[in-house]
């Protein structure tokens, strides 16, 4: 048989980052895969340059839909990197907590999409059912499910009350039975280890090559994370451990982000308990002239921002760098040789808030449509099922 | 290696090449050096020091361009920030993406964005604008100008 070119993408309604994926298979098998992005370039780089210091938090805050704190955290600390100045304390840990309970929406997110994607539907619905209580203690803490706009140059806008705590702690408590559950039915599930085991495999070397970052890195033995190696927020004065894990494949990484859920919850609730007396704004009049970096630990991993300032009151230049921006090239590596039915899983296994397979159409040389977006799905599906059923007890 | 034995070992072996050094802070150090060190300077940082690269920045400064390779050493917790100044006319620079894949994708953005050329870049092909954006159009540069007619920028401002 030829080789077949399947185009997946550009739009989807559920995607926030439409992107083109060209596979060329050969069978069933993958032999290449070509991305091609900025479908939806909205020249946010060049918007910032327009607004002064304070109002910019508000721009970057909406580049995500899912982790929108991890850009204004970043925004933020370049900022604070451009001349001597310190953060409050209490500002460091409503920080922490702001940014660990996003942590805690956005895998429990990712962790329903796998579900559903591989058939699973049950762990789709327990997972965003979850996911729901936490929105709940952000809306007690912020305001706001998403978009919380906590952030400013120099602290937080809006402090934590202190009768608001004993209901968030009570409210995250309620869920750890019900994510222990979960965990066990994730992890003991002979299914999905025989399904995700070794599928999209990234070596140690090619993790590096890549820079890859945040989960998709750590799950191939790189102990990477910002939170550990260039200590910020709270997260240098409690105790909480990274999760590494070896083998690189699907199923680690859905491992790494179960475990940091429970490092989270941990972070957080340290956070809410210990929560420092003090002010909540360093109070800055006046960006001098200079550079800064500022870089967090966002769910998917490191989110980098540069900011250059000639003393106005706005910025020169404003870099973003989204994790997804080095994760996603990745897919060289981990696509290429697997399976039609098994890319689904692996693409969306770096968690670049991918969901656009309804858009695939697979075409053969005369252009003749073979499958489309859902029958994908369904392929993917069925090979669990067909798994399921073998090792069914006779 | 400590942070001091990191920083006076880049001096002994690009000291003619680098062309000014800030130590901004504990964790963050800029180097400026001669553009065409580059390559040799970012293979030594990512594969015998073993730092991770973040990404790369440019900004037109009207009078050069400049761009900025920021690596992060993470067991010093070290951030180093290589500064190149190129010609704006004909602003050109080696490309590291041959010798690391960290690098294909952010030379891709920086050429379209502001017209950076990367010599031996194995795929220069567009990444980010779209199809029908003109070839020598760089909306980074500060003398960018709108170029498409049917373009509504007012963001709604101008509708009654």
């Amino acid at each position: 048989m030829g080789k077949t070119v399947i185009p997946i993408g550009p739009y989807h309604p559920l995607q926030e980052e439409p992107e083109f994926f060209t596979l060329t298979v050969d069978g069933e098998t993958v032999i290449d895969i070509d991305v091609r992005i900025g479908y939806n370039h909205r020249g946010i780089e060049k918007l910032s340059e327009s607004r002064v210091f304070e109002n910019s938090t508000f721009l970057v805050e909406r580049i995500c839909g899912i982790c929108s704190t991890s850009h204004p955290y970043a925004y933020t600390r370049a900022v604070e990197d451009i001349f001597p100045m310190e953060v409050p304390i209490r500002a460091k840990f409503i920080r922490t907590i702001i940014a660990e309970g996003e942590r805690i929406h956005s895998h429990l997110l990712w962790l329903g999409l796998a579900g559903h994607f591989l058939g699973y539907n049950t762990v789709y619905m327990w997972a965003w059912k979850l996911r729901e209580e936490i929105l709940d203690v952000m809306e007690i803490l912020s305001g706001n499910r998403n978009n919380y706009a906590m952030f400013k140059p120099g602290g937080v806008r809006r402090d934590i009350n202190a009768e608001d705590i004993p209901i968030c702690l009570k409210k995250i408590d309620s869920i750890v039975p019900t994510l222990v559950m979960l965990k066990m039915a994730v992890l003991d599930d002979p299914v999905l280890h025989a399904r995700l085991k070794g599928v999209g495999v990234m070596s140690y070397q090619e993790a590096i090559d890549f820079s890859a970052l945040g989960p998709t890195s750590r799950a191939s033995g790189v102990a990477r994370d910002v939170r550990k190696d260039s200590p910020y927020g709270a997260y240098d004065q409690l105790d909480w451990d990274m999760i590494v894990t070896e083998n690189g494949d699907v199923f680690d990484k859905a491992v790494i982000r179960i475990l940091e859920m429970f490092e989270s919850i941990k972070i957080t609730k340290y956070c809410l308990e210990h929560l420092p007396d003090g002010p909540i704004d360093a109070n800055i009049k006046d960006v001098p002239v200079g550079e800064g970096i500022g870089h967090i630990e966002a769910p998917r991993g490191e989110t980098f921002h540069y900011v250059k300032s000639d003393g106005t009151n706005r910025p020169v230049r404003h870099k973003v760098r989204a994790p997804t921006f080095m994760n996603l090239p990745t897919y060289k590596a981990t696509v290429k040789g697997q399976t039609i039915s098994d890319a689904t899983i692996i693409l969306a296994a770096i968690d670049p808030c991918y969901c656009c397979t309804e858009r695939v159409a697979v075409k053969n040389e005369k252009g003749v449509r073979l499958y489309n977006g859902q029958d994908l799905v369904r392929l993917c599906r069925e090979k669990t099922d067909r798994m399921r059923k073998g090792m069914a007890p006779k | 290696m400590t942070r001091a034995e990191v920083l006076t070992d880049l001096q002994d072996r690009f000291g003619d090449e680098i062309l000014n050094f800030s130590d901004k802070s504990q964790n963050r150090v800029y180097l400026e050096i001669d553009p065409r060190a580059i390559v040799r300077m970012g293979t030594y940082l990512f594969r015998t020091l073993g730092a991770r690269f973040n990404i790369a920045s440019g900004t037109d400064m009207c009078d050069f361009i400049e761009v900025l390779y920021h690596f992060i050493i993470e067991d010093l917790n070290l951030l180093l920030s290589i500064r190149v100044k190129l010609d704006r006319e004909n602003p050109e620079i080696a490309s590291l993406s041959r010798e690391i894949e960290a690098f294909n994708w952010i030379e891709r953005e920086l050429m379209e964005l502001l017209g950076i050329t990367f010599t031996g870049h194995p795929e220069p092909k567009r990444l980010l604008l779209a199809d029908n954006w003109p070839e020598d159009v760089y909306p980074l540069r500060q003398d960018y100008e709108e170029w498409d007619e049917t373009a509504d920028r007012t963001r709604g401002l101008n509708n009654g």
